[in-house]
């Protein structure tokens, strides 16, 4: 089992927190209807204490194990000093706009990419959307500090960026329409407006 | 008539201890009902970006946004909370209140606080929202000067007042008059921190009789001790953020600006969000795990199931509570990787074995006392443990390096767990509590409709989950929480986010109206009019104590 970009990672997610809320609700609302009832009604299982705390602390630290396993850019991002990128990108941040290479960012399929953001005023973010508004990845852009975010791209897509950190009013305006591109790659995850992700 | 007078409400029969707590209660509400109603705008603006006060402009939206917490948070929460505690410790340790008078004075400054600080951003638009990331309050390029020092004066007395509430709560602990006459300062820290707790729990392991059969400190009391710890650091880092914010603002007022990148961005980010946190991680579960084991106790009339792991449960909070704050940073690259891991992801972790294990606690002493009866005060606490069985995985889920990877700064966090913990999680304890308390502090006044209070309670509880979870799918689909749209990106959530929303404002609305009519409007007048009896405790035989003042 492995993620390869964020939708699969997120519909994931998606089912699997449903799934766990509809439980707890139900588990509070099962506690309510039988502790208000004149019948004792009998317990549907034993939990033994010890078993209910290792399965809290298995799933509190699992978790992580789970996903550094399956998703890919988790050991990518803390081994990124490592690793030799393809391209790297220097974008600098300053008054509320995106100072962009001169070149069109066009990755191909499976690059590494490094993005280097250098603020040079206020904390920013730098973050990649699909055309229907799905977030690829992101990261915060602080000035005075490192700021580097490698990423492999393994689907094709024109993607749009936003700043994700707030930043005053004005920075509500720091969109850039199709700034990188993805091509060259087979799989189609789905067939977008402006791109295929 | 009963608009005037109320059911059975004698406001001249209160104590002062009563009125006190009283009157910070009316003003949390109120400010509570401000809160929905800015919250509610900004829903309808995330629709309809055009609407009034809002006209699509993201100075307004964004003012709005930097005081709904405040106003939340800070004019309505803490009041509540304090409000609650400064009744409850003297309640509780069968001692009066160090000092009415103290207490007083908290809610004066914390609404004093909370209304400055929502006039800096109504009259000139301050909008560096609560993160206050550095260099953005002193950026006098996009705020008024004068706008941001009003609003640092405002914060500066809401955690002024938050000083007088530690002060009182302490002073009122460590006095050792009543009960702790003969109690050591040091039997009664230890009891505090939880240690003797878990001192029970090691002699027993090792087969020797308990360190202590009788505690100096009920469990609630302990973990008000506790809580209030982290109240303090938090109030510390505020502060000092504030005053590092109106000095770079006066110095610019002044013509002498300061050079902003002086101050290291993601070191204040750092320091920020210790302090930060310290309310969320450690004040919101600590206060909500200690009023989850008071209410159990109450409502069952029996002792809590498993006592003295609970006791060990706090002290373990401690330390968790103050190791967790780098789960806010691991967006930001030039943090550390092993703190990312370890603070942000490992012992952040930890806390769904702390909250889960109060959950847990907190719902065999239900189980053990059935059957009980169908009260308010249960149905609410219920609605607690739901709300924080959503909010704190919710929070876990987001505090893992590839989560936050696309999940940090989204409606995901702010709805699915921020709102779900604080609305439903947060305030259906509250008003739990606020049901038992009821009786004590109204000297059993009858309220006006039960039906009322239902159709609070529903419309609170599925508004709640509903506009957080609606939110947390927008999140999901790549909506910022700190954005502005005005193309219908997220229209369907939205719209939808709305509709429960607007069921939590019309529940308030209920709320009101039952306690209005409970009280009627002389009695509400009454309760911030000089107490005639200036007694500082509840329940105990008259006897003059130090420390009595006037209310």
């Amino acid at each position: 089992m492995s993620f390869s970009n964020s939708l699969e990672l997120l519909s994931f997610h998606w089912m699997a927190y449903t799934i766990y809320a509809f439980i707890i609700i139900s588990v509070v609302a099962w506690f309510g209807y039988n502790l208000t009832r004149k019948e004792r009604v009998k317990s549907l299982v034993r939990i033994p204490f010890y078993g209910y705390m290792a399965f809290l602390v298995a799933g509190g630290v699992g978790h992580h194990i789970f996903t550094y396993n399956v998703v890919p850019w988790v050991s990518e991002d803390i081994t990124r000093h490592e690793i030799t990128p393809d391209k790297t990108y220097d974008i600098t941040i300053k008054a509320h706009e995106f100072f962009l290479p001169k070149e069109k960012m066009i990755i191909e399929c499976g690059e590494k990419v490094m993005f280097n953001v250098v603020s040079e005023d206020l904390v920013y973010g730098f973050g990649l959307f699909r055309q229907d508004h799905t977030m690829v990845t992101q990261m915060q852009v602080n000035p005075g500090s490192r700021n580097d975010l490698l990423w492999t791209f393994n689907h094709n897509g024109v993607f749009n960026l936003m700043s994700t950190e707030y930043s005053g009013p004005r920075g509500n305006k720091m969109f850039i329409k199709d700034a990188v591109e993805v091509r060259g790659c087979d799989t189609k995850v789905a067939m977008l407006e402006g791109g295929m992700q | 008539m009963t608009l005037m007078n109320g059911v059975n409400f004698k406001p001249e029969s209160l104590n002062a201890l009563q009125k006190v707590t009283l009157r910070a209660v009316v003003m949390s509400f109120l400010f509570y009902g401000l809160a929905s109603i800015e919250g509610m705008i900004m829903r309808v603006a995330s629709v309809v970006p055009d609407i009034p006060p809002v006209y699509g402009e993201p100075e307004h939206f964004f003012s709005i946004m930097t005081v709904h917490p405040i106003i939340g948070l800070f004019g309505s929460t803490y009041q509540l909370v304090f409000a609650a505690f400064m009744f409850l410790v003297p309640y509780l340790t069968k001692k009066p209140l160090y000092s009415v008078k103290l207490a007083n004075i908290v809610w004066l400054l914390i609404t004093i606080g909370s209304a400055t600080a929502w006039i800096a951003a109504f009259i000139w638009q301050y909008a560096p929202l609560y993160t206050l990331y550095w260099p953005l309050p002193a950026d006098t390029n996009q705020f008024k000067t004068i706008g941001g020092i009003v609003f640092i004066i405002g914060v500066a007395l809401i955690m002024f007042g938050t000083f007088g509430f530690i002060y009182n709560i302490y002073a009122t602990i460590f006095a050792r008059v009543g009960i702790h006459k003969n109690k050591t300062t040091k039997e009664l820290l230890i009891s505090g921190f939880g240690i003797d707790g878990m001192l029970n729990l090691f002699h027993k392991l090792t087969g020797r009789p308990p360190y202590t059969k009788e505690p100096a400190l009920s469990l609630p009391v302990v973990a008000i001790f506790r809580g209030t710890v982290d109240t303090f650091l938090d109030a510390v880092v505020i502060l000092g953020a504030g005053i590092l914010v109106l000095i770079y603002l006066i110095a610019d007022g002044i013509g002498s600006p300061l050079d902003l990148a002086a101050i290291d961005a993601l070191l204040y980010k750092n320091w920020f969000w210790w302090g930060l946190d310290l309310v969320a991680d450690g004040l919101v579960l600590i206060y909500v795990a200690g009023s989850w084991y008071l209410l159990a106790t109450i409502i069952t009339g029996q002792k809590l199931f498993m006592e003295n792991v609970a006791r060990a449960a706090l002290m373990l909070e401690l330390l968790v509570s103050w190791m967790v704050w780098s789960h806010h940073l691991l967006a930001d690259q030039g943090q550390p990787e092993m703190m990312k891991l370890v603070s942000g992801e490992m012992v952040t972790a930890f806390e769904l074995l702390t909250q889960g294990l109060a959950l847990f606690i907190t719902l065999v002493t239900l189980w053990k006392a059935r059957p009980l009866k169908p009260t308010m005060e249960l149905k609410y606490l219920l609605g607690g443990l739901v709300g924080f069985g959503l909010a704190v995985p919710a929070g876990i889920i987001q505090a893992d390096m590839a989560m936050n990877r696309v999940l940090h700064n989204t409606q995901w966090i702010i709805g699915a767990h921020v709102h779900i913990a604080i609305i439903v999680g947060l305030y259906m304890t509250l008003y739990s509590v606020v049901y038992v308390l009821w009786p004590l502090v109204t000297n059993n006044a009858t309220l006006w409709s039960k039906k009322l209070a239902n159709a609070h309670f529903w419309l609170h509880l599925i508004g709640g989950i509903g506009m957080g979870a609606f939110m947390g799918m927008a999140g999901l689909d790549g909506m910022l929480r700190r954005h502005m749209y005005f193309e219908g990106e997220y229209q369907t959530y939205m719209i939808l986010a709305g509709i429960f929303g607007s069921m939590i404002l019309f529940a308030w609305v209920l709320f009101m109206v039952n306690i209005i009519m409970s009280v009627g409007l002389k009695g509400l007048v009454g309760i911030f009019l000089p107490a005639k009896d200036d007694t500082a405790s509840y329940g105990l035989d008259p006897e003059p104590e130090p420390g009595l003042v006037k209310a």
